[in-house]
């Protein structure tokens, strides 16, 4: 299974504004600086072009941080692979 | 979009930015919109403040609270609203009465806010007007029926420009227009307007950033002024100077002439409008003009404001087109179909904005039209200096590098040549360049496919072709020498070469090669003659230039006698490599 914090770094680093940030699944809006509302969405938007997946709404409200974020963009993309295979 | 903030960083600390103030009053979350907006600024030369309402309360912050706007001081407020914003939408089943009241009590809300802010603050407003709700219950009726959501939109558009042409301080942001050419499925995002109140996806978002970006530039009376055009393939078909005016491709015969007729026609709606028209290009001057003589040409010569056409480089050129019509370079955009002229003009004059054009006219009218240069509004602002601005864009300009030379330049084309032997897989295209070739042709003898077939088998003939490559791709074909041996001296009958490589130092890779061909068949001395005619004065010291030695001439002749000496000769490309080439 690929590496999805190595993924998900750069892009968070990137939006963030932190390039030494080293992110881990217990991440989230609370351990780490500038992760506000707006950034945020900044944050949804980008993963969602970057894996071409869609979140429907209220899917996100439940994640508590980085590790669950994975689990459902893996959720995700195995339901894209299953569809197109 | 991801970088955002890096890049704001690094465009923040450009010298010369032109402070501006503009208060966003938003009907949706404006925040993703708003930063795209200030990139484009500062890449514009511009170091925007932003004030954003909280979202939804434009017509709150407008009206009600209009005294902490003006604490803000902005020199622009735009007011971000869109269909969702609407309050009295026309009920199902209502009268055209009703209809119309609906509409007033709409205008009236947002004559409001104009009012408002007119009377505080000595800004320009910017107000969008609406794109069409994505969904038509009513259907096709949506835009003729008294209860239809679309025809209410049209209504409201077409009182927010009356009110627009009124009132000077009052601009309109096409909003209706930009969704409907740019929009389609990809404007409006549903998930993001539920869940973060953000209506458009990032795509529309950044329409609209550059739609207001031009409108800003527009207001500070920095949209640009002049359309440089270059001629063959550009304003017409074919090669006017290899082609003749009468096989050039305008009018309405062929759909290349169509789409090159649609292209002037375009060109000169700009002209009509005040944009100024210039040609910069590399023809004779006398042969250029004669392309907009001809019948079929909608550009006529007295709708150019400055005509040069010469062998100068075009770079050259703009600056002194620039200089004549007394107006910087940053209000000029160049269109050129050769990826090669763009390149050098872009690097030598970044001012200059050179839109990627690609090579077909279908396309042309498009590309220019969506980088939206010539943006006008009127200047209203009784508070810019023009004067000023162009001084901090020249300052800025010249901190940016250029080529050292014109080799510098010549090397960053990186360009490969392939020189040989005429093969059996050319010849068709060398005799159609032998005989369509007229500029750069130092004798314009004319063969047939059959003579030059007999020429490359015959041993003391030597037929030489050259290919060029570079960075942009492949020039193909483009060079042929074609000569014959009596004893250790070499005659060349032909030389000639397309003029769309012209200044690329091709003729001495040439000549190289020549030279390298010859000494193996024991020459020692090249003769060159140069036949005048109407359209080759350009190669008139072409043997000059490559250090052959001229003969005095016979009395009464027009032709030119040349010679060069090959034993001490030296290699003189520079800046061409050679490929290797398997002989056939």
């Amino acid at each position: 299974m690929p590496d999805r914090l190595a993924e998900l770094q750069p892009i968070f680093r990137d939006i963030l504004d932190q390039p030494n940030l080293v992110l881990t699944r217990e991440s989230n809006a609370r351990n780490v600086a500038n992760w506000d509302s707006l950034s945020h969405i900044e944050l949804v938007t980008s993963i969602r072009e970057h894996y071409n997946i869609k979140f429907a709404l209220g899917e996100l409200r439940e994640l508590e941080n980085v590790g669950d974020m994975i689990d459902l963009i893996e959720e995700k993309l195995a339901r894209n692979a299953a569809r197109n295979a | 979009m991801r970088s955002r903030r890096r890049l704001r960083r690094e465009l923040s600390a450009l010298p010369g930015l032109q402070k501006v103030r503009i208060a966003v009053l938003g009907g949706s979350t404006t925040n993703e919109l708003v930063d795209l907006w200030e990139l484009l600024l500062l890449a514009s030369g511009f170091e925007p403040t932003f004030h954003q309402s909280e979202y939804g309360l434009f017509y709150e912050e407008a009206v009600h609270n209009t005294q902490a706007l003006a604490a803000f001081r902005p020199d622009i407020v735009y007011i971000c609203t869109s269909y969702r914003n609407v309050q009295n939408l026309p009920p199902i089943g209502v009268t055209d009465s009703g209809f119309r009241s609906a509409v007033a009590n709409e205008l009236d809300r947002y004559r409001q806010i104009w009012t408002s802010l007119s009377a505080a603050l000595p800004c320009q407003i910017i107000q969008n007007n609406f794109e069409l709700p994505p969904y038509r219950p009513l259907g096709n009726l949506e835009s003729s029926s008294s209860s239809g959501a679309g025809r209410f939109f049209l209504a409201l558009n077409t009182a927010f420009a009356a009110e627009a042409r009124q009132n000077p301080r009052l601009l309109l942001h096409d909003l209706f227009a930009l969704a409907a050419y740019k929009g389609g499925e990809d404007w409006f995002d549903f998930g993001r307007w539920f869940g973060y109140k953000l209506l458009y996806t990032i795509r529309a978002n950044y329409e609209i950033a550059h739609s207001l970006n031009a409108m800003v530039l527009a207001i500070y009376g920095r949209s640009r002024k002049v359309l440089v055009l270059d001629l063959d393939n550009t304003c017409w078909g074919g090669v006017i100077g290899d082609d003749g005016v009468d096989r050039i491709q305008i009018g309405r015969e062929h759909p290349e002439a169509e789409a090159f007729t649609a292209f002037q026609e375009y060109c000169l709606r700009l002209r009509d409008r005040g944009v100024l028209l210039a040609v910069c290009s590399k023809n004779e001057d006398a042969v250029a003009r004669q392309g907009f003589e001809h019948p079929d040409s909608v550009l006529k010569l007295e709708h150019f404001s400055s005509f040069k056409a010469n062998w100068n480089p075009k770079h050259e050129n703009l600056q002194a087109i620039a200089a004549e019509l007394q107006l910087g370079l940053d209000s000029f955009v160049f269109v050129d179909d050769n990826p090669a002229e763009r390149a050098i003009v872009s690097a030598q004059l970044p001012e200059v904005a050179v839109p990627d054009v690609g090579s077909d006219v279908v396309l042309f009218p498009s590309i220019i039209d969506d980088q939206r240069y010539f943006e006008p509004v009127t200047l209203s602002a009784e508070d810019v200096s023009r004067a000023s601005l162009y001084a901090q864009n020249a300052e800025r300009a010249a901190g940016q590098a250029l080529f050292a030379d014109y080799g510098e330049y010549l090397d960053s084309l990186e360009m490969r040549a392939e020189i040989a032997k005429f093969q059996s897989l050319y010849l068709e295209r060398i005799t159609q360049l032998i005989n369509k070739t007229n500029q750069f042709n130092l004798t314009t003898r004319r063969y047939t496919q059959a003579e030059i077939e007999s020429a490359a088998t015959d041993p003391d003939y030597l037929g030489l072709y050259g290919r060029l490559l570079d960075r942009f791709g492949d020039n193909g074909l483009v060079s042929v020498i074609l000569v014959h041996r009596i004893d250790r001296e070499m005659h060349i009958d032909l030389w000639l070469m397309s003029c769309r490589v012209l200044k690329r130092d091709m003729e001495f890779a040439m000549l190289d090669s020549l030279v390298d061909h010859a000494r193996r068949m024991g020459v020692d001395t090249l003769h060159g003659t140069y036949i005048p005619t109407k359209k080759n004065s350009m190669v008139a010291d072409h043997y000059s230039k490559l250090g052959f030695t001229k003969h005095n001439s016979v009395e009464g002749e027009t032709e030119t006698h040349w010679t060069l000496d090959i034993t001490q000769y030296t290699p003189q490309n520079l800046h061409i490599s050679l490929l290797e080439t398997v002989h056939a």
